[in-house]
């Protein structure tokens, strides 16, 4: 069992072309070992040095008191970042903020990427007007997503606001400025800024759903619903969960967006962990506390990754 | 095909016991058909304001004078085409300097991380040793990584290095950050030619060099660009990594530039903000129209094939 989980990482997607693969190497590849490694060079050195080692160090200093300064003399303190962290109440509150808009934004955008590709799926005639406009806010800048959501939910001249003024409900809210709808509000732009990934990925796993299940399905009875649930959804199960595992680290990890959006505000409302990193290492200076908290950021990660590769596993032993 | 027709049966073992004439299933589905098809236009209608209209309130926004948007009674769309708030946005928010360190940094990027990833993409989809293991799993690493771990220590390393506040550093950063997606990504479209060309052109006598630049290179071209566009549009948008590298105000990138414009939204005038925002916006938008058919298949066919 813990070594399929092992090697799970790389296979990543479902692999049932490995045969030829092996086959293919006997042919070409011959002793390609120092080739590939002189090919791989060029990129693997930067990575070591910007990416690899920042990585470890960045792991180790969670296990110090560095600050930011010139001449400060970093020294282990062991676990006494943690300590300290287990009683820290804004941190705890940063952490559950960020998981209910992890798993508030991946929620609900995957039912509403789920919605659109089913009906991107059907022939209707305006749908490369949807098509296009779903594909939208990849291509754009996270900064820009917020400026624009800024404007929309702009309490005197926001549309949203003039919106409901104009059909007799309260037109004076201020969205992003209220303890009470600042984080509802960030959560329905992260929804609008990263359902392109979603909904394009379901309607590829859509669109490869084999037509004669769903014709065997319909002959025997089945009604729309029914085919749905019996047959795409099944179909589908392996593109959701890798999918719906992703959106989740995505969010759980963004900060442009709710930085541009709120920087955290109103009184800590929106201020996802990140955001709470961010300022903790570079605006007060205690790096080895921030890398604290991203270890523990990465603890929460490893438990999602951990369910994704369970689930994962279990539907290839079925 | 009868093992197809099974399954669903299996599925739902109540239906058989209560069969209809085909008929009159088919003239029923008919009719759920009519009663369906307006609510899938609505439901499609419904995303298209959701997606679009705030999309359309920007363009709008950044037409419109300052008196229009402070109006009592404003109307929705705007009295004519001015086109004051895009000067005016690009004088005050200095955007055509942090225009040109945004280009400088992502055309550099895009240019290193294409160099130095084809050779990489190449080797990671035709040798199968351990190395492709390794890069695939810190491939994946990468992207879920949260990036705070990464750049307090990469801060120090730049800092001693004389590299903070330079769009060298944010050069190599953007660089190892979008490296291993792009290297996923050409890694993919290197699967899909066929090794057998490769072989054929060995047979004929050609150096390995030769059939490389002759055969797979044209073949790979279009994947290349899409790569590298790709790279180039992550390069342009990023924030993160800017806001913490970069404090001198003459090397913003246009998403710091326009985050502090924000800052000063109480003076600044919406529509210049807007327009600001379209501006920043046109070449990512441009860049994704040309390469989006490509990067979601190949992204998909990536995914599929491992």
């Amino acid at each position: 069992m813990t070594s399929t989980l092992d090697s799970r990482p790389r296979a990543g997607a479902p692999n049932p072309t490995a045969p030829p693969k092996k086959r293919r190497r006997s042919r070409v590849g011959g002793g390609g070992g120092r080739d590939a490694w002189l090919l791989v060079l060029p990129a693997l050195i930067p990575v070591l040095l910007f990416s690899v080692y920042p990585l470890a160090q960045g792991l180790l200093l969670g296990f110090t008191d560095s600050k930011a300064g010139l001449n400060a003399t970093v020294s282990f303190n062991g676990v006494d970042n943690y300590t300290q962290l287990m009683g820290n109440e804004l941190f705890w509150n940063s952490f559950r903020i960020g998981l209910i808009w992890a798993f508030g934004v991946t929620i609900l955008q995957f039912f509403a990427s789920l919605g659109l590709a089913l009906l991107l799926n059907l022939d209707l005639k305006i749908r490369w007007i949807a098509r296009t406009l779903a594909l939208v806010p990849w291509a754009m800048p996270p900064v820009i997503i917020a400026i624009m959501w800024r404007l929309m939910l702009n309490p005197t001249y926001g549309p949203i606001n003039e919106g409901m003024r104009a059909i007799g409900l309260p037109g004076d809210i201020n969205w992003l400025g209220d303890f009470s709808t600042a984080l509802p509000a960030v959560i329905v732009v992260g929804v609008w800024a990263g359902m392109p990934q979603t909904t394009i990925t379901l309607l590829a796993g859509l669109q490869n759903v084999p037509t004669d299940l769903h014709e065997a399905a319909s002959i025997d009875g089945a009604g729309a619903f029914k085919r749905f649930w019996h047959v795409t959804l099944p179909a589908l199960r392996p593109i959701i969960v890798a999918i719906t595992t992703l959106d989740l680290i995505w969010n759980f990890n963004s900060f442009a967006l709710v930085y541009v959006l709120t920087a955290g505000g109103p009184g800590g409302q929106t201020m996802l962990p990140m955001l709470f990193a961010y300022n903790e290492a570079f605006r007060y200076g205690n790096f080895g506390y921030a890398a604290a908290m991203g270890n523990v950021m990465v603890v929460v990660i490893g438990i999602f990754l951990f369910f994704y590769l369970r689930s994962q596993a279990r539907s290839r032993n079925s | 095909m009868t093992a197809t027709i099974d399954r669903p049966q299996s599925d739902n073992p109540k239906r058989p016991d209560r069969p209809a004439p085909t008929p009159r299933r088919l003239s029923s589905a008919k009719r759920t058909r009519r009663v369906t098809r307006p609510l899938q236009y609505l439901a499609l209608a419904g995303y298209i304001v959701f997606l679009g209209f705030p999309l359309l309130f920007l363009l709008i926004t950044a037409f419109k004078t300052p008196q229009e948007l402070q109006s009592a009674a404003p109307s929705f769309l705007p009295q004519s085409l001015n086109f004051d708030n895009f000067t005016e946005a690009t004088e005050k928010a200095n955007l055509i300097p942090a225009a040109l360190n945004s280009l400088i940094v992502s055309v550099a990027t895009t240019l290193i991380v294409t160099v130095i990833s084809l050779p990489a993409a190449y080797a990671l989809a035709r040798f199968k040793t351990k190395l492709r293991t390794v890069a695939t799993g810190w491939i994946l690493l990468s992207q879920v990584f949260p990036f705070i771990l990464i750049i307090i220590p990469l801060f120090l390393v730049l800092k001693q290095i004389g590299l903070i506040n330079s769009l060298v550093g944010l050069i190599l950063v953007y660089t190892v950050w979008s490296l291993p997606f792009a290297l996923w990504m050409l890694q993919g479209y290197v699967a899909g030619i066929p090794v057998e060309l490769e072989e054929a052109g060995a047979m004929d006598g050609g150096s390995r060099l030769l059939v490389l630049r002759k055969i797979i290179l044209p073949l790979l071209a279009p994947g290349l660009v899409a790569t590298s566009l790709f790279t180039f549009i992550s390069a342009w948008n990023e924030f993160f990594f800017a806001l913490v590298l970069i404090q001198d105000p003459a090397l913003q990138t246009l998403p710091l530039t326009l985050a502090r414009f924000v800052g000063a939204e109480g003076q600044v005038q919406l529509g210049q903000l807007a327009a600001a925002s379209l501006l920043a916006t046109i070449p990512s938008l441009v860049f994704f129209a040309l390469i989006q058919k490509r990067l979601t298949s190949g992204l998909l066919s990536g995914a599929v094939k491992g």
